[in-house]
């Protein structure tokens, strides 16, 4: 699974600047600057988007990342004249936390509509969409089963890398997640958000509680206390 | 009158000359209330328009509106490249491969064109948009194809002459749209630039028809 993505930004800066800073958080992940002008100006243009749309074909589907509104419009004008728009899929995010939430996630083995969601899920910053989706979890649970309304799995994880929860840290977590069938939580925040993670501001030493739902929630488990514990492969 | 190609060619050339003439106007009028790029970006987008149709020499209306669609979407820069982009290609779409366009098929173009505005950039009538050109421009290009003795300068000089009212009186609305709208209640005052532009080009439909 490789979602490929595409940022559409008035300044060619902004969109390179975006790109460079994804590209670190998901190195495997194509991801394609369109900003300003085709001639160097501030705006967007149809004919590097739609260029940019071309080279990102052939993958497992596309997500765009748009800035200001012009570029939603530009964006939107070149889904109407791609060849195969179905795949192609216009996120509703802030630009820069946007496309690194959907980097991670594509990186992660996320499909589109996952990736797409990551993305928009930053809007909502973690605890509330969290509280939102356990309460959905739940109540799937719930209905013809005994085992009520407490996760499926449940564990606690102590901190031991040096730097604690970074950047680095969450977006493994959260591009993990993002390939899993499960709904984790981790201190209550949402586990297949990076920046939620990174606003829990744990450093070394902190206990991690993790909950989980879901078919897939012991393998979420077991993902997330592994590479707590083995401290990311960090010192 | 005939609105064939050589029609449409003259429009799109007088286009070109009312965005040159009036570049410094629309620029103080997007001072006034946006990025002041707007008569820069105009300008820009239709002497590419003229350069892309003196090379590919289009056939029919619905073709050389088609390409100006494609190359103000490249070109412009601004929310009016997809915006302008957008009507022109569906008032294309409308027009299909007919040789020359009477006053019903007119209409629906100008009525496409509208609604194509409509929906790349959400505004509604009162947003102080350029909505508010295009919306009573179709309305009365409607009104006037539908009077049986129509004929398509009618319906040009009907739609034209709306739109510059429309944009005239976008000068009290405070802006609900686009980048305007951070202005909130400063903006009112000033005439929306893209009503300005949209009166332009609709003037010069008629230009190119008289």
């Amino acid at each position: 699974m490789t979602v490929r993505l595409v940022v559409v930004s008035h300044s060619e800066k902004i969109a390179d600047g975006a790109v460079e800073l994804a590209a670190q958080m998901a190195p495997d992940v194509v991801i394609l600057a369109a900003g300003g002008t085709a001639d160097g100006r501030i705006g967007t243009s149809l004919e590097k988007v739609m260029s940019a749309l071309d080279k990102a074909a052939g993958g497992d589907g596309v997500v765009v990342l748009t800035d200001l509104g012009s570029a939603v419009m530009t964006a939107e004008s070149a889904l109407e004249l791609v060849e195969e728009p179905a795949g192609v899929l216009l996120a509703d995010a802030p630009l820069v936390e946007g496309l690194v939430a959907a980097a991670v996630a594509a990186q992660g083995g996320a499909d589109v509509k996952a990736v797409k969601r990551a993305a928009e899920a930053v809007y909502g910053l973690g605890p509330e969409v969290a509280a939102a989706s356990r309460v959905l979890a739940e109540s799937t649970v719930a209905e013809g089963s005994v085992t009520g309304s407490g996760p499926d799995f449940t564990g606690d994880f102590e901190l031991v890398n040096e730097a604690g929860m970074h950047a680095r840290p969450a977006a493994k977590i959260a591009g993990g997640l993002a390939s899993l069938n499960a709904e984790v939580t981790v201190n209550g925040v949402d586990g297949a958000s990076m920046t939620s993670l990174m606003t829990l501001a744990a450093g070394k030493g902190s206990l991690l509680h993790i909950e989980a739902w879901g078919p897939d929630a012991e393998r979420a488990l077991n993902y997330v206390g592994g590479l707590v514990q083995a401290g990311f492969g960090e010192p | 009158m005939v609105l064939d190609v050589k029609w449409a060619l003259r429009w799109l050339t007088l286009c070109a000359q009312a965005m040159a003439e009036n570049r410094v106007w629309l620029i103080e009028l997007d001072r006034a209330i946006g990025d002041s790029d707007h008569g820069e970006n105009m300008d820009r987008g239709f002497q590419a328009v003229l350069e892309k149709l003196a090379e590919a020499q289009p056939e029919t209306p619905g073709a050389a509106l088609k390409l100006t669609a494609m190359t103000l979407m490249s070109k412009v820069g601004g929310a009016a490249g997809p915006l302008y982009g957008t009507a022109f290609l569906r008032a294309s779409t409308a027009l299909g491969d007919a040789a020359e366009i009477d006053p019903g098929r007119l209409a629906d173009a100008l009525v496409a064109a509208r609604d194509g505005i409509v929906a790349r950039g959400k505004a509604e009538s009162g947003d102080k948009t350029m909505v508010d050109a295009w919306t009573p421009a179709a309305e009365a290009a409607q009104a006037a194809a539908a009077d049986g003795a129509g004929t398509v300068l009618g319906v040009l000089v009907a739609a034209a002459e709306a739109a510059e009212a429309g944009a005239v009186a976008t000068e009290p609305l405070v802006a609900r749209k686009g980048r305007a709208s951070y202005l909130g209640e400063r903006s009112a005052g000033h005439r929306d630039p893209g009503a300005a532009s949209s009166a332009l080009i609709l003037r010069a439909a008629v230009g190119a028809a008289a």
